[in-house]
């Protein structure tokens, strides 16, 4: 298995303002599948091709934004090593037990330098409605609404995104796709751990702990049209798009969710080897790595997070 | 009479400014203000709501009302506190006018403060 230590995105947890209001954006506009609401209010859902029991977790609250990213590791005895890792690097780690959420096994535990907090886990349960595996058909039922096929990744704003960049390069074995270089520092990271052009990525912000977006994967150029039609159709909110990045190279919409937390539709974007150089944007040309074809920020880019 | 002649419409100015735009009292102040001429810009003497998630999540659009009756829906209490709420502030994107309005914008400042901060996020706090 080339894959080993930490294998993608696991879950998010995200806060929103109304209930009802984000089961119909997230369920029937974006197409995840609810799987259960517990006792402490927490929602929990999945994207149909996921063989894991959740990725999506709301908590009703009155602000928005992420409360944890988690990834998930190849194995249990990874959980000791990175703990260890983790530790000598300098964080502090604590430790979630066996089924603080449904299905999940032990967890551990870490704030970021840039105030984000992340959490490892290696066992979930598979999903009860999970992608066919014998004799598969395409898909267990039809897609819905948007159609998203997985959590994808999450843009995360905060301060200390050098120190960011050395954790996860040095603690759990991330590389660097690409970044933006200014006079000032580093703006801005693109880390994955897989084949994907990125899982993670961090913007240089004065707030720590801020949230940009997460994103969901299509399929295609297509489905980026289609999640369109939904979006105008059910009149969301719109921050960009459709569009594409320069950065990843992936095809996109940024839209807000009824709470403002941002999401993006995502097709494309290369595929990542470990051995690829990290493509490196100038100040210059930012505009075009986040905007293609506008080739430019909009006024949100930069300011507009939960 | 076509029914959109009769929709209950207010008229929202900012303060130290002699034009209006027009709010339906069943739509936000915020998308009143983008669909008006030149964005709200040509309206409102250039002076600036800045629009930002439109859901009362973001905070970018924080006004105070000044003058007017008015509703609001869910708003993050991160931008508006139940202080400032009981003061006038709210998020024009939550703003539902039930009289003509004048209203302040009062975008927070960004935070300067560019070192981290020990964050303790309980995911269930």
């Amino acid at each position: 298995m080339a894959i080993t230590g930490v294998l993608r995105p696991g879950f998010i947890q995200i806060r929103v303002l109304e209930k009802q209001a984000a089961l119909t954006h997230y369920v029937d506009r974006l197409g995840l599948d609810k799987v259960s609401e517990e006792a402490d209010g927490r929602i929990y859902l999945k994207a149909w091709d996921e063989f894991d029991r959740h990725s999506v977790i709301l908590r009703p609250t009155d602000t928005a934004g992420m409360d944890v990213m988690g990834f998930k590791v190849s194995s249990d005895a990874d959980l000791d090593v990175f703990e260890k890792r983790i530790t000598d690097w300098g964080l502090k780690v604590d430790h979630v037990p066996e089924g603080e959420q449904p299905g999940v096994g032990r967890r551990i535990g870490f704030v970021l330098p840039s105030g984000h907090r992340i959490e490892l886990y290696a066992a979930i349960e598979l999903s009860e409605t999970h992608p066919p595996i014998e004799n598969p058909h395409v898909w267990p039922q039809e897609p819905r609404g948007m159609r998203a096929t997985r959590f994808d990744h999450a843009l995360l704003y905060g301060p200390d995104i050098e120190k960011n960049l050395a954790f996860f390069q040095e603690a759990l074995d991330f590389s660097l796709a690409e970044k933006i270089d200014t006079p000032d520092g580093v703006l801005a990271i693109w880390l994955t751990c897989s084949n994907k052009a990125h899982d993670i990525a961090f913007v240089r912000h004065a707030e720590p702990g801020k949230f940009h977006h997460a994103a969901f994967f299509l399929d295609t150029w297509m489905d980026i049209g289609h999640a369109a039609d939904i979006m105008a159709r059910y009149d969301i909110s719109i921050d960009v798009g459709p569009t594409r990045h320069g950065i990843t190279r992936g095809q996109t919409i940024y839209f807000f969710d009824p709470s403002g937390n941002r999401n993006e539709v995502f097709a494309g974007g290369y595929t990542y080897y470990p051995d690829n150089p990290t493509r490196t944007w100038g100040p210059e040309e930012l505009g075009r790595g986040i905007f293609y074809y506008e080739r430019r920020l909009n006024d949100a880019f930069l300011s507009v997070v939960t | 009479m076509d029914s959109h002649m009769v929709r209950e419409r207010h008229a929202i100015r900012l303060e130290d400014t002699d034009g209006s735009f027009t709010c339906y009292a069943d739509e936000t102040v915020l998308k009143a203000m983008e669909r008006a001429p030149g964005f709200g810009f040509a309206v409102t003497g250039g002076r600036r709501i800045s629009v930002g998630c439109r859901q009362g999540g973001c905070g970018v659009c924080r006004v105070q009302v000044l003058s007017g009756a008015y509703r609001t829906g869910p708003m993050s209490r991160a931008h508006v506190t139940a202080e400032e709420e009981a003061e006038g502030y709210a998020l024009a994107c939550r703003l539902y006018p039930q009289g003509d309005l004048t209203l302040r914008p009062a975008r927070k400042p960004p935070p300067q403060k560019t070192t981290s901060q020990t964050t303790t996020t309980d995911p269930k706090a």
